[in-house]
């Protein structure tokens, strides 16, 4: 990723971290550091009430809270379109006030929802906002900006379209691209993804975390939906209502100990289920007794029938998963397709979290989730009963080791 | 017809030259006008408070007729076509600077955050922002002020024969030709309909960011006002 990589066009920043600098250095460090700043807007309204962050290093830091808690106008301290009233911002180390606001600016990507694009701008125009007033050739501003349509996953039919005629979710992917542009080391975004529908944003969500692990930027994500927290953030703050911080920490420690009742609130009655996503379901013993091919004879389907599992799972000869039978209404050389119970949705067994296998196996008719490896052969069977002993277990390791736990192990 | 075209030659003009001096005459002031409502309408955008009584005095401006302007200005600047064109640039205010500034700011407030965030400074932003966005607004007082102008420039006859098409209606009546002051409000409302259509054609070339069926929305509302200011325009050439 090349960014601002001529001198004489590179913005000068406050601190020397562009682009691929930033490689090298230790992951989650502290880049911007929150030091009990408050808010008090001219009518009184204190937004933001003695906030402490310590906002890690190429990482997704994402701010959660209740409408009016003080988000927006958080991140906007961090970049200085809002000014702290008490406290200070220091970023990498240095006071933000010390250099001007649109040096300090253009060294932060800004994304908003409803992306904000300027409707009388095409998209490369618009992703090209900054490397041209940052003095880019028009040539190599576009050209740039046609490589991060492709980054965001924009079609390049795309490029010479008006905003009015994108979707919403394309105009979000313009809007990160255009914060993407001149290679900030520094991503604010304000709610992005929250004017899309569900799918729309699932794959946003999706797209960001992909980005980011490509890029390492330093990510500050402000949404009030606590599913999208727990999803993208490394880290995440709860904010309450007044502005205040009450808790600063990995998202599996936030759904396994929360603060106090006001964050268990937020997090909702199914912290329990939703915290099954940190857990791999790599350690669950999965059986391979009950799974017969389709073209099995009738001594294996006798065979199979003996252990002590109620149903037999029947797959095709490329060993994917067709459907659930009683061991009785098998004949050998005869299996009628039709004729066999759904098996719901497999999850894929070691890169699926645990909560996706509870979730199979309790959509499963039978209630036993079916396993796949990753071409989508069945790899094995496992019952709701071991899957509840596997949580248990995991429960029990993660409070032993809780400081080892590696909060993105298994994909949510 | 002849006699339609046969211009008296007290007005020192034939057809054609009447209708290029009514062009500069109504045209010149709007011009005029957008150069001083454009910082105008920024200082009222910026400074809130300062729009009603810049709207205030506008208004009122634009209430004083355009005869004692000239009791006024003939003083200073003599029986000549800036005398006509001064009054022409100040009532074109009172559309301007309201066009602009509504057209400024109904740019969305995130379009504005992300400028600001991306590290445009205020003018910047004004000049490549928001003007631009504000530019469908803009031509829409522009053609209300062009169309009410060239049907204003005609009571420059008052002041010897400075209403370059409206002239005509002085001589059909000293000469008793009825058929001059036929010309002089045919021609004016022809030239108000072309002056009125390029506009629209500059807007679409403007504006090619425009949603095609939200286009169709928004000029009935500015296209339906253009046509009824014609009206009263024509009927305010009188003043
Ligand atoms: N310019 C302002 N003047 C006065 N009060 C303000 C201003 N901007 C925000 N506030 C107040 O500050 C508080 C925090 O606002 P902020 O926009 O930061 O909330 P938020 O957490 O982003 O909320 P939401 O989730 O609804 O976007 C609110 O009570 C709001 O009314
Ligand atoms: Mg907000």
């Amino acid at each position: 990723m090349r960014g601002l990589d001529s001198p004489r066009n590179g913005p000068k920043l406050g601190w020397s971290r562009v682009g691929g600098i930033s490689q090298t250095r230790r992951v989650f460090g502290v880049l911007i550091r929150i030091d009990s700043v408050t808010k008090r807007y001219p009518d009184g309204t204190v937004a933001v009430d003695r906030l402490s962050l310590d906002i890690p290093d190429r990482s997704i830091t994402v701010l959660v809270g209740p409408s009016g808690c003080g988000k927006t106008t958080t991140l906007r301290m961090i970049n200085r379109m809002v000014e702290p009233s008490e406290g200070t911002i220091l970023i990498d180390g240095v006071d933000s006030r010390q250099q001007s606001v649109n040096t300090l600016r253009r060294g932060m990507g800004y994304v908003i929802q409803n992306a904000g694009l300027f409707q009388h701008r095409t998209v490369v125009d618009n992703i090209a906002t900054v490397p041209r007033m940052l003095g880019w050739s028009k040539d190599k501003a576009r050209a740039r900006a046609r490589e991060l349509m492709e980054r965001v996953g924009l079609d390049a039919s795309f490029a010479k379209r008006y905003p009015y005629q994108l979707s919403g979710g394309q105009q979000q992917r313009v809007g990160v691209a255009r914060a993407l542009a001149a290679d900030p080391p520094v991503l604010l975004m304000d709610e992005p993804f929250s004017a899309v529908d569900p799918v729309v944003r699932k794959g946003l969500q999706d797209e960001l975390l992909r980005l980011q692990a490509e890029l390492g930027k330093t990510i500050v994500f402000v949404t009030h939906d606590i599913d999208e927290a727990v999803k993208l953030g490394t880290m995440v703050a709860v904010l309450r209502t007044g502005g205040r911080l009450a808790q600063f920490a990995p998202p599996a420690e936030l759904l396994s100990d929360p603060a106090d009742a006001f964050v268990e609130d937020f997090l909702g009655a199914d912290r329990g289920i939703r915290r099954l996503s940190f857990f791999s379901s790599g350690g669950l013993d999965l059986l391979t007794a009950p799974v017969v091919a389709v073209d099995a004879t009738a001594e294996q389907i006798a065979c199979r029938a003996a252990s002590d599992v109620p149903y037999l799972l029947v797959t095709g000869l490329d060993g994917r998963p067709l459907g659930w039978s009683e061991p009785g209404a098998l004949t050998a050389g005869r299996v009628d397709v039709g004729q066999l119970l759904p098996y719901g949705r497999p999850f894929v067994a070691g890169k699926d979290s645990l909560r996706a296998a509870l979730d199979c196996a309790v959509l499963s008719p039978t209630g036993w989730a079916v396993a796949v490896d990753a071409e989508g052969r069945a790899a094995g069977v496992v019952s709701q009963t071991a899957i509840g002993e596997a949580i248990r277990g995991a429960h029990a390791h993660a409070s032993a080791h809780a400081a080892s736990v590696d909060p993105k192990a298994a994909t949510r | 017809m002849n006699r339609f075209f046969d211009i008296p030659s007290d007005l020192q003009h034939d057809w054609l030259g009447l209708i290029v001096v009514h062009l500069r005459e109504a045209l010149l002031p709007v011009l005029g006008g957008l150069l001083l409502a454009l910082p105008l309408a920024q200082l009222c955008v910026r400074l809130r408070w300062l729009y009603p009584p810049v709207l205030w005095v506008t208004t009122v401006l634009y209430a004083i007729p355009s005869l004692a302007f000239f009791v006024v200005l003939i003083d200073y600047t003599g029986q000549t076509e800036l005398t006509v064109m001064i009054p022409l640039t100040v009532y074109s205010l009172v559309v301007l600077v309201p066009a602009i500034v509504d057209g400024v700011r109904s740019v969305p407030q995130e379009t504005l955050a992300a400028a600001t965030a991306m590290g445009f400074g205020p003018v910047r932003r004004y000049v490549q922002v928001q003007l631009p966005i504000a530019v469908p607004a803009i031509l829409a007082g522009l053609r209300v002020a062009t169309v009410s102008s060239i049907s204003l420039v005609s009571v420059g006859m008052l002041i010897g024969n400075q209403g370059a098409l409206g002239n005509l209606l002085h001589d059909a009546q000293i000469y008793n030709r009825p058929e001059l002051a036929w010309n002089s409000v045919i021609t004016s409302a022809a030239l108000a309909v072309l002056a009125d259509g390029a506009l629209v054609v500059v807007r679409v070339l403007l504006t090619p960011w425009m949603p095609g069926a939200k286009r169709g929305a928004k000029s009935r509302t500015a296209g339906a006002r253009p046509e009824s200011a014609a009206v009263p325009a024509l009927e305010d050439a009188a003043r």
